[in-house]
């Protein structure tokens, strides 16, 4: 059994998330090759060669792949699955952009959102924002999967596994690339985090989230996260949201500050290993999932926490 | 230009789904069902385009159960002009429903579908590419804004690090997220002209499409559950717990 793994980067850097994904190409079992496809994305396909576990990497460096766009990162796709059993890609917007296109060019019912291998064909996948855990046998000859990064752990380095470069595909030129708004920032990002602190609604305004949850997410070195009522209220960007169709986050600490915890929110963050919730109702929905819960008013217990994370060295 | 919108049937966002013991699905008897959320979004969108002149004729499409006829109707009473129901009571897959979708693009040959970008009871998230896929056509998935021209569409799509706009050629596909518009509600004089809108049915089998599923269902489960923990006093006495008891500071 061979599987491809189509990895997630920006040319320059392989993201977290392909670590992540490889962890879950591996649990099927057999050979693993990694297909970097971007513009001047080298620096990639050398960090993918270094991954342990995988036999072999691909390197299609063309114009067409800088941006990812979904029509020409298909075709490629499609042009190079002949010899594989699965295909796997993480399930970031990139990957759930790409994969089902490249799923019904093959003919294949895709398997979204894996957060278990049970065997080479059998997968858990949560449905219903993750109030329920489907275990689903594929019965298609190739598998097409994303996988739940959250759910897996980051492969380790020290591989060195050879760079094969592959021809790009036919571009059918029906997309173009015209821009975009990327927040560049030194924090850790959202699904990659050890920490993340996130705000909800009541945090009032995109001001009080700067003044009150970013001190914390300093001292931390943590993410910034955000409830959908807080993203939509214009308190947040979007790309901050956790929850059912936002992000997926496992990380070692979740804060909850003013977030009552909806089941979209939950379905989001409910496999953190510690969640702190900070909510001034007692009654809040998010309590019944936080492993410690602190009733209070967010304005007066945040500067305090400040404080006290001073205090205990941070 | 003519636009059309598939709409699913699902459970009410708002209903907290209960596992059936046997572990054979969800229960879904005498459970509230509405117009998937994202599918709101799209019927929206599209009205939002017929009402800038942009658009002439707004096509609702729905596959499930006679009862999917309602949603049909709920996208009419928000806008759509008129409905085609594929009606069948398996449980039809995305690959499957993109081709359903793609047969009734064949005869309806609209320069644009709308759609959600998933529907919220199977979380796949995969139909609008698959059909993108299978008509060859450019895909805007989880659109956060579009401009629609005469022979493109550009789309703005929130991603992982911020927002992306990409330029598509039409025809197009595009799948909406939430921040694309707020939907309206249908007013009661809509509710009642929807009713003598035409709606016309088929099904897969008229169509000439294969349903049968391709991922076996083996169980479904309850998931781990998460026990609540204790409630702290103070903030030092919660920083003191993260520090030495649970280990994360």
């Amino acid at each position: 059994m061979t599987t491809l793994l189509i990895a997630e980067h920006d040319n320059a850097h392989l993201k977290d998330a392909t670590h992540k994904a490889l962890s879950a190409a591996a649990a099927l079992g057999g050979s693993v090759h990694v297909l970097v496809a971007g513009n001047n994305a080298k620096a990639a396909a050398d960090a993918a060669s270094r991954l342990a576990g995988v036999e072999k990497v691909l390197l299609a460096d063309n114009v067409a792949y800088e941006h990812q766009l979904a029509e020409p990162l298909a075709a490629l796709i499609v042009s190079l699955a002949g010899p594989y059993d699965a295909i796997l890609a993480p399930a970031t917007t990139t990957g759930k952009n790409v994969l089902p296109r490249v799923a019904a060019l093959l003919d294949v019912m895709q398997v979204s959102d894996i957060t278990k291998v049970v065997s080479p064909d059998t997968f858990e996948r949560p449905i219903y924002a993750g109030n329920a855990i489907q275990t689903v046998q594929a019965t298609d000859p190739k598998k097409v999967i994303t996988v739940r990064t959250a759910a897996f752990p980051a492969a380790s380095e020290g591989g060195s596994a050879p760079i094969e470069t592959v021809n790009p595909a036919a571009d059918p030129q029906v997309s173009r690339f015209k821009g975009e708004e990327i927040a560049h920032t030194d924090r850790p990002e959202l699904t990659s985090a050890k920490i993340i602190i996130s705000g909800g609604r009541s945090l009032g305004s995109a001001e009080n989230f700067t003044k009150y949850i970013e001190p914390i997410a300093d001292k931390l070195g943590a993410a910034m996260g955000a409830s959908r009522a807080a993203v939509d209220a214009g308190y947040a960007p979007n790309d901050w949201q956790v929850g059912q169709t936002g992000k997926v986050v496992a990380p070692d600490l979740y804060i909850a500050v003013g977030i009552s915890g909806a089941i979209q929110h939950l379905a989001g963050m409910k496999d953190s290993k510690v969640i702190v919730a900070i909510n001034k109702d007692e009654e809040a929905p998010i309590f019944q999932v936080a492993d410690y819960g602190l009733v209070g008013d967010l304005f007066t217990i945040l500067p305090e926490l400040q404080e006290e994370l001073t205090k205990a060295g941070h | 230009m003519k636009l059309l919108v598939p709409v699913k049937r699902v459970v009410d966002y708002n209903v907290k789904i209960r596992v059936k013991p046997d572990g054979s699905g969800v229960e879904l008897a005498n459970v509230k069902m509405s117009m998937n959320p994202f599918d709101e979004i799209a019927i929206e969108e599209a009205v939002r385009l017929k009402e800038q002149g942009k658009a002439t004729e707004i096509v609702a499409v729905s596959i499930g159960p006679a009862q999917a006829a309602e949603t049909i109707r709920t996208a009419l009473a928000m806008g759509a002009d008129r409905g085609i129901l594929v009606k069948t009571d398996a449980t039809v897959e995305p690959l499957a429903v993109a081709k359903i979708l793609k047969k009734l693009v064949e005869q309806e040959s609209p320069q644009l579908v709308i759609m959600g970008k998933q529907a919220i009871d199977d979380d796949a998230n995969q139909t609008g590419q698959m059909l993108a896929a299978l008509l060859g056509w450019p895909q805007g998935t989880f659109a956060f804004k579009v401009a629609l021209d005469t022979n493109t569409i550009d789309v703005t799509r929130e991603v992982d690090g911020g927002l992306q706009t990409v330029s598509l050629t039409l025809p197009a596909i595009v799948t909406t997220d939430l921040r694309l518009n707020e939907p309206r509600y249908a007013s009661l004089p809509n509710i009642m002209k929807a009713k003598k809108k035409p709606l016309d049915e088929t099904t897969p089998e008229t169509l000439g499409v294969d349903v049968a599923p391709r991922l076996k269902v083996v169980k479904t489960a309850e998931p781990g559950g998460r026990k609540a923990g204790v409630k702290v006093g103070s903030v030092a006495e919660l920083v003191n717990k993260l520090k030495t008891e649970a280990g994360v500071l």
